[in-house]
């Protein structure tokens, strides 16, 4: 069984002068949805660039069970099982969708770097790409080129590539983020369903999405966490109704 | 470029065509003729070797020339001055050379993006020009004759006389069949697959696991060692090497050749070298401004032909869809570049 605990202990990331993130502590578990939330340029993203690899932490250090990772390069994280969604959607544009699913599961297949035999002949792979296909909802949708979906289904393409790694945690920068209604309500059901097997870290700004998944909230604000807990207790903190929340807390 | 579209006429008539022809054509041509089909396919294997990194790894090398000339360089200071040197033991000294190097410029060349990497490889390109230009050991800028071809003896039977222009065509032949077969191979295979979508959208590849640089130094030697078989036989050839063929010109040949066949087929830059090396027979015996013509005719192939020359073929055979290989339903908008902007 893979190690299912990311751990990160006062994680900072500066830009220059900028502290993008500052002394940052958290802490996502298998079976549980941990959203992070927080204004425009709260360091949110820097967060999850940080626990990804994408960038390396000025100071502080991240755990994946017992492993430090604090400076592993972001492909090396995801064979660790880490995987990720990116806040600009970050897909192959000119394979299909199968394709892109396909290299997905390729990725952290027995050979990925084979050099004979066609892609399509591990057959595990292939099952593990159909069944991601399906779990994001785009089943009949296989074989059409990526940059001519919609941008919610870019989107699901994505998610679907995520679980096609099969990571032990995920990390979503606004997963719904251009999403219709419909669209929307599908890819929540599907986050939620991924609790049972996965830790799962969400950056969401849906607020009514983020209380109906959310475990565990932590809110942030230049840089860094002003809130975290059970989410009824968090929107109950003054701090955070006078930051973040505004009257949503009282109206929901 | 991972999939061919599946029309019989194009899988299996189309090549077996041409292959007939190729077998058939020194039987049927002048010698002098023969021997420029095999310089045909011989620089047809470095434009195929060059457009692994360049079509399906997204990297504009300017440095196989590089290889490709010390292959060369290879053979003629491993043969002896008048008898002939052992094909078995100088062809695998010189690809393994010309691989040896690429692994190095790779290894330090593939740490950077962009423009840069192609300002990089020129610099190593020109390093080994200059280095083989200056150097004593290999005749300077004069360059070093091979007096005798290499022989495949086994058992005390010499089995090729490449002396023989129908001889060397055939064993050139061969081995461009063989290039094409590996690359084919290559590109349909997992790792081929990783090296496009490394091209594509190397921040994805790299989120789902794959080790970009390993995969991209893999490819950039194994095309560097294709460019260095490419070499030796061309050294072969003409009996002679010389720094011109280690230089940025003979690089920027290659490449012109892959834009010209098209970077979206193992092939394409086959026909490349072909209607090339073709235009310059023909020009170059009409008119005497030859190198103006052929420049303007090379821009209005690309500028006109996104796609390569190969983009004809639908046309003439009145295919609906003009765009390269590809066997969706839907087609794909024009090519968008990687993906830069960050997260
Ligand atoms: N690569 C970078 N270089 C310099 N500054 C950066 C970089 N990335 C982010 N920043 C800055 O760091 C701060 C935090 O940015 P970040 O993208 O993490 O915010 P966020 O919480 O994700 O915001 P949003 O909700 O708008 O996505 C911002 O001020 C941003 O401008
Ligand atoms: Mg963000």
């Amino acid at each position: 069984m893979p190690e299912t605990t990311l751990r990160a202990e006062r994680l900072g990331k500066r830009f220059g002068g900028l502290r993008a993130v500052a002394d940052v502590s958290i802490e996502i578990k298998r079976g549980e949805i941990h959203a992070v939330i927080g204004p425009n340029g709260a360091g949110k993203s820097t967060l999850i660039n940080l626990l990804s690899g994408e960038l390396i932490a000025s100071s502080g250090e991240i755990k994946l069970g017992e492993a430090d990772i604090t400076t592993l390069a972001p492909d090396k994280r995801a064979r660790a099982g880490i995987g990720r969604a990116f806040q600009k959607t970050t897909i192959f544009p000119r394979f299909t969708v199968h394709e892109n699913v396909r290299l997905a599961a390729q990725a952290r297949s027995r050979a990925p770097l084979k050099m004979f035999g066609g892609a399509f002949a591990d057959p595990e792979v292939q099952r593990r790409t159909m069944e991601a296909i399906g779990k994001a909802g785009l089943a009949g949708r296989e074989a059409i080129v990526a940059n001519v979906l919609s941008h919610g289904e870019q989107r699901q393409l994505e998610i679907a590539m995520v679980l096609a790694t099969s990571p032990s945690i995920i990390l979503l920068d606004e997963p719904l983020a251009g999403m219709g209604q419909a669209e929307a309500r599908s890819i929540i059901a599907l986050i939620a369903s991924l609790r049972e097997h996965h830790a799962v870290l969400i950056v969401e700004h849906d607020m009514d999405a983020v209380f109906e998944l959310a475990d565990r909230l932590t809110v942030m604000q230049d840089g860094q966490v002003i809130a975290s807990g059970l989410p009824q207790d968090v929107r109950l903190h003054p701090a955070v109704r006078a930051a973040y929340l505004g009257n949503h807390g009282d109206a929901a | 470029m991972t999939k061919e579209r599946a029309s019989p006429i194009r899988t299996t008539v189309l090549p077996a065509l041409i292959l007939a022809v190729a077998l058939a054509l020194p039987f049927l041509v002048p010698q002098y003729y023969v021997q420029f089909a095999s310089k045909v396919l011989i620089l047809g294997v470095l434009a195929m070797a060059l457009n692994l990194v360049v079509g399906q790894g997204g990297l504009v090398s300017l440095c196989h020339a590089a290889f490709f000339g010390l292959a060369g360089y290879v053979l003629a200071l491993l043969s002896p001055k008048y008898d002939p040197a052992s094909l078995l033991l100088t062809l695998p000294a010189a690809v393994i050379a010309a691989g040896a190097v690429a692994l190095v410029i790779g290894a330090l060349a593939l740490r950077t993006r962009g423009v840069y990497f192609i300002m990089v490889t020129l610099a190593f390109g020109e390093m080994l020009f200059y280095l083989f230009h200056d150097a004593d050991f290999a005749g300077g800028s004069d360059g070093a004759f091979i007096n005798a071809k290499p022989e495949l003896v086994i058992a005390g039977v010499r089995l090729l006389d490449l002396d023989k222009p129908l001889v060397f065509y055939f064993v050139v032949l061969a081995v461009t069949i063989g290039a094409v077969g590996l690359l084919t191979m290559l590109v349909r295979s997992p790792f081929g697959h990783a090296l496009a979508a490394a091209r594509d959208n190397e921040r994805r590849a790299r989120a789902l696991g794959f080790p970009i640089f390993r995969i991209r130094l893999i490819a950039f030697t194994l095309s560097g060692a294709l460019a260095g078989l490419a070499g030796y036989f061309a050294a072969i050839q003409f009996g002679f090497v010389a720094p011109q063929m280690l230089g940025w010109h003979q690089s920027a040949v290659a490449l012109v050749m892959v834009l010209i066949g098209g970077l979206s087929t193992v092939t394409g830059p086959l026909i490349g070298a072909l209607v090339l090396l073709g235009l310059e027979e023909v020009l170059k015996a009409t008119f005497e401004q030859w190198k103006l013509i052929e420049g303007i005719i090379v821009i209005a192939i690309v500028l006109l032909l996104p796609n390569g020359v190969r983009q004809l073929w639908p046309m003439a055979v009145g295919e609906a869809d003009p765009k390269p290989a590809r066997d969706d339903k839907v087609a794909p908008s024009p090519a968008r570049a990687p993906e830069t902007g960050h997260a």
